[in-house]
């Protein structure tokens, strides 16, 4: 860019397609699209509002695990050994016993929701104790939320088991069990669900912001008629693209700090792993997540389609099928398949490996090797397919 | 501006800035196609502006888009500036300056944002910036409004702002897009001032597109379009010249104007009549025996006189074809009452959005089988007063009755009795046109045999029957809105309230349309309307001019013409048209809210 070609006052000095530069053309849309996020309510929803809600919400409110469960204890003849199994389950964290006095009545609190389970010592539950088969108890439990019934039965076990093996010591005799369980959970040793539920977030958080906000801000563009402006400037159409990635790459940078200091310092999650291999992979995605953006609003070129599919195909996707919340492995087949077109799974993988088990990189690297195979394809596809024409 | 003409009158053929060959443009797929433009040969002379005329869907923007490399004919070659447009479209969009029919601004950025955006990408040169933006500045007068955010600007403001960002960079050749739709009268007067200044003082080369009829006779070269195709290219003269000695002026003082203007649109060989203040203009058939005097023959009392002709004169005749006036009939028997009384009385009417007044003390009323006009820029409070009257806003202050009803008490029941027509002739685009008619039928609570009754008159009185399965939105314009009439008359309503009912329809469409409200005032329905063609208030019988929302003018369009002329310097030549009137009231106005503040 030179100060002649600049002089264009005049009109027999032929206007160079150069002049200006791409520099000047992307830092003006840059700019423009900064003022624009500071100015949108909605923008500023999305990008500062929403991440801290969500955050908030999973942080504090949303738990899966199971504390002080109400269990109705129905015990047909008390004596110490039923008042001491009362106990065990009591001194738990887990429970929260309520006798009951006969089996009828604990149905109907069952009934009513008030217990999740029932636990039930029959009238010869001391003297088959004593016994060389050992005494049975009856568990009833609530199925209707399948995965909290699972729960509440594993801890019943291990109360129970626990109990068993204490009793047993107390008397002086071996353990009742040939094979004595030591469970050791790794990675999440207090079971907290917060602490994989609020690193999980950031994908959610980064999908809003590269996937829905570009894809709706690009559409808008379309709607408000000033793409028609731009595009019949001297601009290039990889100028656009990258005058709308890189304000929103920020943003999403911005949102996944935001997202691990809130993780780090206000929910005290562990950050095992380092810093920049987060920062680095949140960038993959971001860019996988952008480039998804961007796709949609090319072809959709419309508000509200590009919104509706850009919660449909990343949004959604991110919550359901990245194993934030539900289990990839548990799902069908055919799901599982559908998952490894989401590129959420991916970088789920690697912030829950990166928080709760350290920089593993036989598992950090191939989920960060898809995210870059998408984030090519996604972009390139952009590229691709963004003309500067009307149709 | 004769000066150019001159200039240009001796160049050469390399003085062609634009030449379209051959151009065709379809759009959709088998069997959906849409004929956008068909084998259109187009040149634009350097140094001259060219008006590209015609109504909607006559395939200006697409003309534009092509020659801006937005879009690619099928067909056809366009060069612009001496490239392939198809080839380099860069390099015309380097030397083009083009502003969309939106202006393609960001309302969200304010007007100093917006201009270092576009200079930005004009690539403009940090140094020169300051003193362009100075000049630009000056030139639409936004001087004092940099800082304001562009979505605050007013509708003229915005379209002045939209034009300083394409002349950010001087191009070579301004396109245009209906710069002027939709603007009140003064700032279209002010737009053609800055074009004329630009081809006068940088020789800008300028392709303007417009549905203004009387906009042509501003260019210097007319290209008309209709419906893809192009009916002319010369001077506006060239067109209007060959009219000369079939345009007249007629009369009849004992007759209304409506009236007047009925009578004469079925007579033989009348092929255009419009109301022109007091008189109809009338354009005759070039080969039928016609004479002045025979047009005029057992009309009490009238007269005829030859009037100079003009570009709409031509333009119809052109568009018109072969199909002769058809005489409207309107069989909508309406079930008002006869009565004398006042249909619609506000008074003192208010209504506010936070601290900004939208409508302030609003005052008029509107008679029995009155047609009564609301005329204004957008933004003048037209569109609030009308929700208001249709009940579908509260007012903030002041009282409205509609039909006898208390508004604030039985919005609902005044409801029943009102037909409404909006902008956008709100209908369903994917409901065939039979549909929509049983659809608001039912909606306005009509059924089994009544409802039958209604929709096959409404079918004939519009002569929709060719159309009864096609589609709303694959409907021509005109279609649609005799389309969107018909629905809000299916109930017979004894008022109807009609929200620019014309907008970007064709003149033909638009006359026709005006035939049809004539007929059902007639028969006492009570009719309110806005709109930004000043033109046609002349029919109305009463109208109200507003601006920023308040009424600057309220009698018949007489009236206001005598206010405008002793508000204004008397003794201005012409007659004095009512886009004359509307500027000098506004005028009068700004004057005197200029002298209060000093006072």
């Amino acid at each position: 860019m030179s100060t002649a070609k600049c002089r264009l006052m005049l009109p027999e000095q032929q206007a160079d397609v150069t002049r200006g530069g791409t520099r000047m053309r992307l830092r003006g849309l840059v700019r423009k699209e900064f003022l624009q996020i500071l100015r949108d309510p909605s923008s500023i929803a999305i990008a500062f509002v929403m991440p801290v809600v969500l955050l908030l919400l999973f942080g504090y409110g949303v738990s899966m695990d199971a504390r002080h469960v109400p269990l109705a204890m129905v015990i047909e003849q008390p004596d110490a050994d039923t008042a001491g199994l009362v106990g065990a389950f009591g001194n738990t964290e887990y429970f929260r016993p309520i006798v009951m006095p006969n089996m009828r009545s604990a149905e109907q609190a069952m009934l009513a929701g008030k217990v999740n389970g029932i636990v039930h010592l029959r009238s010869d539950f001391s003297r088959r104790l004593r016994s060389a088969d050992g005494a049975p108890i009856q568990l009833i439990l609530n199925g209707v939320d399948a995965n909290y019934a699972r729960l509440i039965q594993g801890y019943v076990q291990g109360v129970w088991g626990a109990w068993l093996n204490q009793r047993a010591t107390q008397h002086g005799a071996p353990p009742p069990l040939a094979v004595d369980l030591q469970p050791r959970v790794w990675f999440n040793g207090n079971f907290r669900s917060r602490d994989y539920l609020v690193p999980g977030l950031i994908v959610v958080i980064m999908t809003l912001i590269g996937a829905l906000l570009t894809a709706l801000v690009m559409a808008r563009e379309w709607d408000r008629g000033t793409m028609e402006a731009l595009l019949v400037t001297p601009v290039r159409m990889r100028e656009i693209l990258a005058g709308k990635l890189i304000p929103y790459f920020v943003l999403g940078m911005g949102g996944m700090a935001l997202s691990v200091a809130m993780a780090v310092w206000l929910f005290q999650v562990p950050l095992r792993g380092s810093l920049w291999v987060l920062t680095l992979a949140s960038a993959l995605f971001l860019a996988a997540a952008l480039g998804m953006g961007l796709l949609i609003s090319i072809t959709a070129r419309n508000q509200f389609v590009a919104g509706l599919l850009a919660i449909i195909t990343t949004f959604l996707p991110a919550f359901i099928l990245s194993g934030f919340i539900f289990d990839i492995g548990s799902m069908p087949l055919v799901v599982q398949w559908i998952t490894h077109l989401m590129a959420a799974r991916y970088f789920v993988s690697i912030l829950q490996t990166s928080f709760l088990a350290g920089d593993v990189w036989p598992v950090l690297l191939p989920n960060a090797a898809a995210l870059i195979v998408m984030a090519v394809i996604f972009l390139g596809l952009s590229r691709r397919l963004a003309r500067k024409r009307l149709e | 501006m004769i000066d150019v003409a001159e200039a240009s009158a001796s160049a050469t053929g390399t003085d062609i800035v634009m030449r379209l060959t051959g151009v065709d443009k379809q759009f959709g797929k088998p069997p959906r196609v849409t004929h956008a433009l068909r084998g259109v040969e187009i040149e634009v002379r350097r140094g001259r502006i060219t008006g590209l005329i015609g109504p909607d869907g006559a395939g200006k923007t697409t003309l534009m888009r092509i020659a801006s490399g937005l879009l690619v004919p099928k067909r056809g070659e366009v060069e612009v500036l001496g490239f392939d447009v198809a080839r380099k479209p860069l390099e015309i969009q380097a030397r083009v300056g083009y502003m969309p029919q939106r202006f393609g601004l960001y309302e969200d950025l304010s007007v100093q944002e917006n201009l270092d955006l576009y200079a930005d990408l004009q690539g403009v040169a940090p140094q020169s910036r300051a003193a362009r933006y100075h000049e630009l500045m000056n030139m639409t007068g936004l001087a004092p409004f940099t800082g304001r955010l562009a979505g605050r600007l007013s509708g003229g403001m915005k379209q002045k702002l939209g034009l300083a960002c394409t002349l950010v960079h001087p191009p070579e050749l301004l396109l245009l897009d209906e710069p002027t739709v939709g603007v009140d009268p003064v700032s279209r007067r002010e737009l053609w001032e800055i074009v004329y200044r630009l081809v006068r003082e940088q020789a800008m080369t300028v392709l303007l597109s417009t549905a203004y009829l009387d906009e042509a006779e501003r260019c210097d070269e007319v290209i008309v379009l209709h419906e893809g195709r192009q009916l002319g290219h010369g001077a506006p003269d060239d067109f209007s010249r060959p009219m000369t000695g079939r345009s007249f002026a007629v009369g009849a003082p004992d007759l209304g104007k409506r009236t007047l203007q009925a009578r004469l649109a079925a007579r033989p060989g009348v092929l255009d009549t419009v109301i022109q203040g007091e008189h109809v203009r009338v354009v005759l058939d070039a080969d039928t025996a016609t004479t002045p005097q025979s047009v005029i023959a057992e009309l009490p009392g009238a007269g005829i006189e030859p009037v100079p002709p003009r570009f709409e004169d031509a333009f119809v005749t052109m568009i018109r074809g072969d199909q002769s006036v058809r005489r409207i009939e309107v069989s909508t028997a309406s079930t008002a009452k006869r009565s004398d009384g006042q249909v619609i009385k506000v008074q003192h009417l208010d209504r506010r959005f936070g601290d900004f007044y939208a409508v302030r003390d609003l005052s008029f009323d509107v008679g029995h089988g009155e047609v009564f006009g609301l005329l204004g820029a957008n933004g003048a409070g037209k569109s609030t007063t009308f929700r208001m009257l249709c009940g579908l806003l509260p007012a903030s202050g002041g009282e409205i009755s509609v039909a006898g009803v208390d508004l604030r008490t039985a919005a609902a029941a005044a409801r029943a009795r009102i037909g409404y027509m909006s902008q956008k002739f709100s209908l369903y685009g994917n409901l065939s046109v039979q549909q929509n008619l049983r659809f608001f039928a039912s909606a306005y609570g009509l059924a089994g045999k009544r409802q039958r009754q209604r929709i096959d008159a409404a079918l004939a009185d519009f002569e929709l029957q060719g159309y009864r399965d096609t589609a709303g939105e694959t409907l021509p314009l005109g279609y649609k809105q005799r389309l969107a009439l018909a629905c809000a008359l299916l109930h017979e309503p004894e008022i109807l309230f009609l929200d620019e009912p014309t907008s970007g329809v064709d003149p033909l469409a638009r006359r026709e349309f005006w035939a049809r409200i004539s007929a059902l005032a007639e028969l006492g329905v009570t009719v309110l309307v806005t709109t930004h063609f000043m033109e046609e208030a002349e029919y109305c019988d009463r109208m109200a001019i507003m601006a920023a929302g308040r009424i600057l003018a309220l009698g018949t369009p007489e009236q206001i013409k005598a206010k405008a002329r002793s508000a204004q310097q008397p003794g201005v030549g012409r007659e004095t048209t009512m886009e004359d009137a509307f500027i000098a009231l506004i005028e009068a106005n700004e004057h005197r809210e200029v002298q209060t503040d000093a006072a």
